[in-house]
């Protein structure tokens, strides 16, 4: 048997994001549920979040992130040979979303699948594309972060409907002469598993606040530091620290103990809301369009959520 | 380690963690009432507790510590040695 035709390593090329038009405030969610502006932005950092409307779905928002991120990529569609959807929420279970997506963006016939990790989904997906295309399975892949949790929150529920927003990211992934994107570092909770559910088709999104807020303030920057060592970079020379948009206390729990200035840590969270596995392409597109990563400066994402699923690597911004 | 030292500890953790000066951490005053601390704050700062004394304070018995000098006795009770 032949050996595949390798790559020395793999890079992000370009980031889209979307979220839909429709704007809910703190204020808005005031009206029909017992909670207040300040109560929401102490506890969880949000002031406004965008929800979808009926009508718009998983698939549309994972069409206009990739989109934008192919347009942004200099590749054209046929050009793409991969497409992963990090997801969690979509409406169907078959078909899957990323097949459906590759044809609506005008890509023919890519390897496509979807990939359920969760708030740790677009991280899971960044290192699965890397390999692929380190190890000569994919050429140039398309990443896309796409959620719709509204649909899956009790409106009634003020501890998951202040949260959870929707939105899509995406990145495109190609081969590149040295690694833009360092060793993923991946793992899981699985004695935690039901800390965050969706218990079936039939119910809401759950989650054991307390219990998952200790989980992420202890467990995940030990994730961070391995991540940059194994990418063998410093935590101290990290341009930007992107973690999942949980929680803004968490946000800011865990680059404290990492020792990261506040002015490099991503908050895309306060306007975003949690968008789950969205919520870092989200913030890498945004942060770019704002013109506030640097090219060629390496980058740490931070993914970790329900599973409950983590993982994170150092990438170098396009 | 004395209660002094608990105390003097405990208020290390609360001003790193909620930005309350250490020396108004005092036995009397309430976590949530007297220095607006809230429930995820609660959180850090048990675990932060766990990492200086070695005593674990899991979430269902943190609810019960209202006051500063709860968590000193908690502490306390639950040291080794």
């Amino acid at each position: 048997m032949r050996a595949p035709e390798t790559a020395a390593g793999a890079r992000i090329l370009s980031f889209g994001g979307y979220q839909p038009d429709n704007v809910v405030t703190n204020e808005d969610l005031a009206t029909t549920i017992d909670t207040s502006d300040e109560w929401i932005r102490t506890r969880v950092g949000i002031s406004s979040r965008r929800i979808a409307p009926a009508t718009e779905t998983v698939d549309d928002m994972a069409v206009q992130a990739g989109g934008k991120a192919l347009a942004g990529s200099g590749l054209s569609p046929a050009d793409i040979d991969l497409v992963i959807v990090a997801t969690c929420s979509t409406e169907a279970p078959i078909p899957n979303s990323a097949a459906s997506v590759a044809h609506r963006l005008g890509i023919v016939s890519p390897g496509a699948f979807d990939l359920n990790a969760a708030c740790a989904g677009f991280c899971y997906g960044l290192g699965t594309a890397s390999a692929a295309i380190r190890g000569g399975s994919a050429r140039n892949v398309l990443v896309i972060g796409a959620e719709k949790m509204s649909a899956w929150v009790d409106w009634t529920d003020r501890s998951t409907c202040i949260i959870f927003a929707d939105g899509a990211g995406a990145a495109v992934v190609a081969p590149a002469d040295e690694p833009g994107i360092g060793p993923v570092v991946w793992g899981s909770a699985g004695d935690l598993a039901q800390r965050i559910t969706i218990a079936d088709r039939d119910s809401y999104l759950w989650q054991d606040g307390q219990a998952v807020f200790r989980w992420a303030t202890t467990e995940i920057h030990p994730i961070a530091i391995e991540a940059c060592e194994r990418a063998g970079v410093a935590v101290e020379d990290l341009a930007a620290f992107i973690p999942h948009q949980a929680n803004l206390r968490i946000i800011e729990s865990i680059a404290r103990k990492l020792g990261i200035p506040r002015e490099r840590v991503a908050d895309d969270i306060v306007h975003a809301g949690n968008t789950s596995s969205a919520s870092i392409p989200l913030a890498l597109a945004r942060m770019a369009e704002r013109g506030e990563l640097e090219s060629g400066s390496p980058v740490l994402l931070l993914g970790f959520g329900a599973g409950l699923c983590y993982a994170g690597q150092v990438v170098t911004v396009p | 380690m004395t209660e002094q030292e608990i105390l003097a500890g405990l208020g290390e953790i609360v001003e790193e963690i909620a930005g309350v000066p250490a020396a108004d951490v005092t036995p009397a005053k309430s976590f949530v009432d007297d220095l607006d601390i809230d429930s995820l704050a609660m959180v850090e700062i048990a675990v932060a507790a766990q990492d200086k004394f070695g005593v674990e304070i899991p979430d269902d018995q943190l609810k019960d510590l209202a006051t500063v000098q709860d968590v000193v006795n908690f502490v306390t009770k639950n040291a080794e040695g």
